[in-house]
């Protein structure tokens, strides 16, 4: 297996070639955060936590999308990032209607504890308060595009792992919004299985069980790779 | 010229008020308001949002009776479910209301209304509260914050958090008690019983002496009472029906649903305060004036039930009457009630049923609409909720005790006015502090929440304003 060497914030680091720089700054221990990334699932580069500078690149590039290159000299948490990284954050709770006190994922919602890692202690941009609706005709589950970060995790989910592609992005700009199946009612969409993978992964409160309450959600982020790799690895019985 | 007063804003309440005392060209005193000035608009912004929040939410109304809020939510909840909770989740809920009710009653009792008794109304308005109790009878003081810490302890070891829990959940309840939880328990209980009996003793002294002329004036008034009993006619806090008693002592309605509370409770609504006036529809506006509360609900039931707290019941009784008519007797029962609710605390803490079995049920949307109530600290709540059929609000509708305490309060501040202002007013006449407090002191009694019952937010201090009939201020007085 060839590999790539490169160096992370001064450390001199191996990749596997193709790996990204997303895996390098890992093995690096960096703390790059990230929001939409997940194992298992493929990279998107919505969130742009994961924004790193590379010298001799005028522009910042997402980790997770950019694949690592021998010799880069790469800088994960310049003052300048640090300052992108809040104001990212800040964007998020700004532009939706993020209400922790009341939220079925309070506690353990990746966007709250976001807010705690990047040190965002109020929003410095003004409130949209959108008009957002809740989907709840599921019978199981329900989606709250009041707290959706459209990270695309449950699109991904469900089309990668799932294969139901149940999720997609509807409209642009500012009104960019899940739709489910040709933008219906969840509950009427016949190709949902009700399988839950897609609340499992969701970051925030946007997608929740129908009996969940006030910071009762238990999401489980480590599905996709856990399933992806029994894939891989053929570890079912009937394979 | 005719003049008004206005005390603005109201202290050592919970919420934002104002009183005005209205006189006319004369200086006769013609209208005391209270108003509550603050809104904040729970009822439509819950809108949209899915039924199952609604105990997290509702219950974010107030930092002293959210219990209150997320009973009453977590009740209309199981209706909205069409569900029976199992019999240790209904004892947990039980257990989780008295000591509300204790944490609240002792809050009011020892840090909000008792620097009054025990400090005198004429006293210095800087060290008449709480810290001036704890200088001139530490001892006191301390029992009385630790009596509160007892019900805000038992709180937390069920919901997990003293404030803003959101233990309580259509179905049921979260966690179960803990053994450990269980003995703390009943290892504090001891010292709570003779707090109590310290201020009941002490109270019933001030009775007897200092407070005599109190009862008299501070809202006494024939009323309507309003509260639940149990089937069988006994104090009750959170199941059971509901019961009206006239000032006569008469039961002139037993048993009523919550269901169907629409049908005997209208809500008036007047321009100058966002407090609605809640009545008695068959007897209308403002004639259905009836009062909630720990004193309502010691006049609609016919006995406590546990036998320490029936003794202090008849001494309550016998000193105020059947019903009690004053409002200064709020204060009393809110100490029996503590009693009461002891005795209940550890009744069901000695209950093996608290301990076992299942204490959560899940099911789905069965029924679009439910009513659900619950007695909170200041009285009784109703949560009114219509939902469509996947769940999400379509219609909130929230009655607050101290809500219906409106029109009481509103015929108490007046009545004490009219007892301790000169009549008529002289032209320029500046209105003494002590006079003013005791017109405070009137709406005290109700120990009102306005942070609920408009759901508004923010501090409380008072506001007290003498107006002319032409709405000139003559004189004011704050206090923050």
């Amino acid at each position: 297996m060839s590999v790539v060497t490169l160096t992370v914030n001064g450390q001199d680091v191996a990749v596997p070639a193709g790996a990204s720089l997303l895996e390098a700054t890992r093995a690096a221990e960096a703390g790059v955060p990230t929001l939409c990334h997940l194992e298992g699932l493929s990279p998107v580069a919505a969130c742009r936590l994961c924004l790193v500078e590379v010298e001799g690149s005028g522009k910042l590039l997402t980790a997770c999308s950019t694949q690592a290159a021998e010799g880069m000299v790469v800088h994960t948490h310049t003052p300048r990032l640090r300052e992108y990284r809040r104001m990212t954050v800040e964007l998020f709770f700004a532009e939706g209607n993020h209400v922790c006190a009341v939220c079925v994922a309070n506690t353990h919602c990746e966007l709250q504890d976001m807010a705690v890692t990047v040190g965002m202690d109020h929003s410095r941009f003004p409130y949209q308060y959108p008009q957002r609706s809740v989907d709840a005709s599921h019978p199981q589950f329900s989606l709250d595009h009041n707290r959706c970060i459209l990270c695309t995790r449950c699109v991904r989910v469900c089309d990668e792992i799932e294969g139901a592609h149940v999720w997609d992005i509807g409209s642009r700009g500012g009104q960019c919004h899940i739709v489910a199946g040709l933008d219906e009612p969840w509950g009427q969409v016949q190709a949902c299985t009700s399988c839950g993978k897609c609340v499992e992964v969701c970051p925030t409160g946007a997608l929740f069980r129908n009996t969940d309450t006030t910071a009762e959600k238990q999401p489980n982020t480590t599905l996709p790779a856990l399933l992806r790799t029994a894939r891989e690895q053929h570890r079912w019985h009937n394979q | 010229m005719t003049r008004t007063v206005i005390i603005d804003p109201v202290t050592r309440i919970e919420g934002h008020a104002k009183i005005t005392l209205h006189l006319d060209e004369a200086g006769h005193l013609t209208d005391t308001r209270f108003h509550v000035v603050e809104y904040r608009g729970f009822e439509k912004f819950c809108e949209g949002r899915p039924f199952t929040e609604m105990a997290g939410i509702t219950a974010r109304i107030c930092g002293i009776c959210p219990v209150s809020h997320l009973l009453a939510a977590a009740k209309t909840g199981d209706k909205l479910l069409a569900l029976s909770i199992p019999p240790a989740a209904d004892k947990l809920r039980r257990l989780l209301n008295l000591a509300q009710l204790t944490q609240s009653h002792a809050l009011s009792f020892f840090h909000l209304s008792s620097p009054d008794f025990l400090l005198g109304w004429e006293s210095d308005p800087a060290k008449r509260n709480v810290f001036g109790l704890m200088a001139a009878d530490p001892d006191l003081a301390r029992a009385g914050i630790r009596l509160r810490q007892f019900g805000q302890q038992i709180l937390e070891l069920l919901g997990g958090r003293r404030i803003h829990s959101a233990w309580a959940v259509p179905g049921g309840v979260r966690h179960p008690l803990s053994q450990e939880a269980k003995d703390w328990i009943l290892d504090r209980l001891p010292e709570a019983r003779a707090t109590v009996t310290l201020a009941l003793e002490l109270y019933k002294k001030l009775l007897d002496g200092p407070l005599e002329k109190e009862q008299r004036i501070f809202g006494d008034f024939p009323s309507l009472f309003m509260g639940l009993v149990t089937p069988q006619g006994l104090w009750e806090h959170i199941e059971g029906g509901i019961r009206f008693r006239d000032a006569t002592g008469a039961i002139i309605a037993d048993q009523l649903s919550e269901d169907d509370y629409a049908d005997f409770l209208g809500e008036a609504v007047e321009p100058w305060s966002y407090l609605k006036f809640p009545y008695y529809k068959p007897l209308g506006y403002p004639e259905g004036i009836y009062r909630v509360g720990p004193l309502a609900r010691l006049n609609v039931c016919d006995s406590i039930g546990t036998p320490w707290a029936d003794r202090e019941l008849i001494e309550l009784r016998q000193r105020s009457g059947h019903p009690a008519t004053s409002s200064f007797a709020y204060h009393h029962a809110r100490l029996v009630e503590i009693v009461a609710c002891l005795e209940a605390i550890e009744a069901l803490v000695r209950d093996p049923d608290l301990m076992h079995g299942r204490i959560r049920l899940r099911a789905s949307l069965n029924r679009n609409e439910a009513v659900g109530v619950s007695e909170a600290p200041r009285g009784t709540l109703f949560h009114h909720y219509r939902v469509d059929d996947d769940g999400l609000l379509t219609g909130v509708n929230l009655i607050i005790a101290t809500g219906q305490n409106n029109l009481a309060m509103n015929r108490t501040a007046h009545q004490i006015a009219r007892e301790y202002i000169p009549d008529p007013v002289p032209a320029g006449a500046e209105i003494p502090e002590a006079m003013l407090n005791r017109v405070e002191a009137g709406i005290r009694c109700f120990d009102p929440c306005l942070s609920c019952s408009t759901h508004a937010a923010g501090q409380m201090p008072l506001l007290l304003q003498l107006l002319a009939a032409d709405g000139t201020v003559l004189a004011e007085r704050l206090r923050g």
